[in-house]
């Protein structure tokens, strides 16, 4: 008799991951070589150091995101089999947690609170104004790659509702108006 | 040690419960109906709808009655004004978003939201918001998801991850946009579902049913320049009843063929009868295998959701599956053939319908490898629609029997439909034809009943056969893992669904434990009361391979009744 065998030790395909990324052509990173190779060296680590700990998800995700600014479908099936799960398990938190992001974030990351101390100041309209002026869903990227949106629940700064960061700068007390000259700002780099 | 009682009072009324066990429990000893949606027995146990809700007469407190234990003295009150308002609310906020069609819903007869709603007496919806929208996905040929009618209760998400370790739906995104979906998949044509379709016995709504055949089968039916011949697979006749309101584990064999001839069916054959030519094909392979250093254990292959796990899960296994279809597929191929030629009727014409306790059978029927053996593949379910949609009620037809040539079996093939069976089966007529003498003892009780895993081994001859058998995937899964870590068996029998096809994903809906030991119990019943138990007894067995086949494993039996898989990874 024999038994079945074991599975092997999981190693991350090297030559497949530069393809996927690689298919993020407005990337400039992805074609450089070297940039490549620390993504290469520092995802095996992460996974080696994670190898069959599930219930480590989130952490790792956290890594994944930070590392790479986005996590692609492609990592996300190499994060399950390296951590044991379904590739279902890692997308549902991905999809749970508006910080990880399945597409590449924008050049400018804009996050609008959509808390209770926000929604009541008129948040939304601020938010239905950016969504207009920039043809942009939240969690998508505007098509040339600048802007992002997230809506988020609360940045801590309720105080100066309604409250929007962009890449981590925080802009308070806005309107509809408001936000959106500070985001032409940015787009002029003036900001 | 006996367990801590704890005392309380459901409307008054005193009772005693174990320490641990939650109000819902205490209220259903106390005979008081709490209405649940996402509740499920050990599988779902979450507190997710709130339509469960009770009110605790010191707190004045509302709480969920399914996830709350039981306390000492406790007073609760299930039908209080507080506590109807509450459910009321919950269960109008659950419909503002529901895609309420009842009258073309599959599941208008047994819609376990529509149940509570009546029971609550709602008669208008007060909240009119928005309401998601996304599209059915009919991407494949056995399950279907209407997320439109999903109140995201997660009972399909935990069968589908703590029963059969599967994990193809869960549930994507967060508050209003949550749904439940293949997530990391477009659809789940594309995902590693392996269609049991134990989802679609837990649903209590619309929102995952098994993708309908019916009016295809009328369609043929009312041909009249077609031969319609239809097989039915061993597990419905102990499960149809109940789609009748009858008791679990009525025996309606000869009442459902009967039905069959009255819908028009040509000729009503058996899958038994192909159950009994597995085992021909089967054990002769598990026999060349052990004699001829093949690869072993050998792995049944007549559960195709089983079969499509491996191909997802364990792909490098694939060499363990035994080669031989399974009995619905043998049968198609034996009507398209033997059967055809022997009547002088054209394949073209012949239309071979199934009916099955499963819903991973219609994926089967359309398998690239043997997609011209059977036309259309029915559940129980569907079957007791199209009984009804007839006029009739099954339960007052007179018994007719299976026609003859692919009609007549053995009790070893009745079995088929317990988890065991076919592990049974095989070792009855492998015993009789390795040793040359006849079995004394013909029930193999170490492989049979509920339990997850059962293993044993059994004499024949000087060699000691070890087998196993595993029923549900995360079971099956359980024994793999074994396996990778060196136990060794012979033979193991493999059945995607708990009970196997007694409690297969096209069977009547919802079956708890005792609904499956009943169905079980009927099974071994037909078994017992038959004159023929061995497959290999079984006169037309005999015939056909004396007229067509000529031996087991023949190359003509090789090029009709066995397969090949393929290899689907995550």
């Amino acid at each position: 008799m024999s038994a079945i065998p074991k599975k092997e030790k999981y190693k991350i395909d090297q030559e497949q991951l530069v393809k996927e990324l690689r298919k993020f052509i407005d990337e400039e990173r992805f074609q450089d070589d070297e940039y490549i190779e620390r993504i290469k060296f520092r995802l095996n680590e992460i996974l080696k150091e994670n190898y069959g700990e599930q219930e480590n998800l989130i952490e790792v995700l956290h890594e994944v995101q930070g590392l790479i600014g986005f996590i692609p479908k492609y990592i996300q099936k190499e994060v399950a089999k390296g951590l044991d799960l379904a590739p279902g398990e890692v997308s549902s938190v991905i999809s749970f947690y508006a910080h990880f992001s399945e597409k590449p974030k924008g050049k400018y990351q804009i996050a609008i609170c959509k808390g209770t101390a926000c929604y009541v100041k008129g948040s939304v309209d601020i938010i239905d104004r950016i969504k207009k002026e920039y043809d942009l869903k939240a969690g998508e990227s505007t098509d040339d790659g600048l802007f992002s949106l997230e809506i988020v629940r609360c940045l801590g700064a309720c105080g100066l509702g309604p409250v929007m960061t962009v890449n981590g700068k925080a802009h308070g007390l806005l309107n509809a108006e408001k936000a959106v000259n500070i985001l032409q700002k940015y787009e002029n780099n003036e900001m | 040690m006996a367990e801590e009682k704890i005392k309380l009072y459901i409307d008054n009324i005193p009772v005693e419960v174990n320490k641990g066990e939650t109000i819902l429990k205490a209220a259903e000893k106390a005979g008081k109906y709490i209405p649940t949606l996402c509740y499920l027995e050990d599988i779902n146990e979450l507190g997710a709808c709130r339509v469960c809700v009770v009110e605790l007469k010191d707190s004045d407190q509302i709480v969920a009655s399914c996830t709350t234990p039981a306390q000492e003295d406790m007073q609760v009150k299930t039908n209080s004004k507080k506590v109807r308002d509450t459910r009321k609310m919950n269960m109008e906020f659950l419909l503002s978003d529901h895609d309420v069609n009842c009258t073309s819903c599959i599941r208008n007869e047994d819609c376990e939201l529509r149940e509570v709603a009546e029971f609550m007496g709602i008669r208008d919806i007060r909240f009119t918001g928005e309401k998601n929208h996304r599209e059915v996905d009919k991407s494949t040929p056995s399950i279907m998801r209407d997320p439109d009618k999903c109140i995201l209760c997660r009972r399909c998400v935990s069968v589908c991850e703590n029963i059969q370790s599967v994990k193809a739906i869960v549930p994507d995104g967060r508050g209003f946009e949550t749904t439940v979906n293949p997530s990391f998949y477009d659809e789940l044509g594309d995902s590693p579902c392996v269609y049991c379709g134990q989802c679609s016995t837990v649903c209590p709504t619309g929102a995952i049913t098994e993708v309908e055949y019916t009016e295809e089968v009328w369609d043929a039916i009312f041909d009249t320049d077609k031969h319609v011949v239809v097989q039915t697979a061993p597990a419905v006749r102990v499960g149809l009843a109940e789609a009748f309101n009858a008791e679990p584990g009525t025996i309606v064999t000869g009442q459902m063929v009967a039905a069959l001839k009255k819908l028009g069916f040509d000729k009503v054959f058996d899958t038994n009868f192909t159950a009994d030519l597995t085992i021909m094909e089967e054990g002769t392979e598990l026999i060349e295998r052990i004699n001829n250093g093949g690869t072993l254990p050998l792995f049944t292959s007549c559960s195709p959701g089983w079969i499509k796990f491996l191909e997802h899960q364990y792909p490098e296994a694939i060499d363990h599956l035994s080669s031989c279809k399974s009995p619905q597929q043998m049968f198609g191929a034996v009507a398209k053939s033997y059967y055809a030629e022997k009547n002088n009727i054209d394949k073209e014409d012949l239309v071979v319908v199934s009916i099955m306790p499963c819903t991973a059978k219609k994926f089967e029927a359309t398998r690239d490898e043997m997609s011209e053996d059977v036309d259309y593949s029915l559940t129980t379910r569907e079957l007791g629609r199209m009984i009804k949609q007839a006029g009739l009620d099954i339960m007052n037809l007179e018994k007719e029997k299976h026609d003859e040539l692919l009609g007549v079996s053995s009790g070893a093939a009745d079995i088929f439909g317990a988890t065991g069976g076919v592990m049974e089966a095989a070792l009855r007529t492998a015993y009789e034809i390795l040793t040359g003498e006849e079995l004394k003892k013909i029930d193999f009780d170490q492989v049979r009943g509920l339990k997850g895993l059962k293993e044993a081994s059994v004499m024949i001859n000087d060699m000691e056969i070890k087998v196993a058998v595993a029923h549900g995937l995360g079971n099956a899964r359980i024994i793999l893992d074994k396996m990778k870590n060196g136990e060794e068996y012979h033979f193991v029998e493999f059945m995607a669904c708990p009970g196997g096809c007694i409690g297969g994903g096209g069977q009547p809906l919802a079956a708890s434990e005792n609904v499956l030991e009943r169905r079980m119990n009927a099974i071994y019943d037909i078994d017992r009361k038959k004159k023929l138990r061995k497959s290999h007894e079984n006169p037309y067995i005999q015939k056909i391979y004396e007229e067509y086949f000529e031996e087991p494993g023949s190359h003509k039996a090789h090029k009709l009744l066995h397969t090949t898989y393929q290899s689907r990874g995550i």
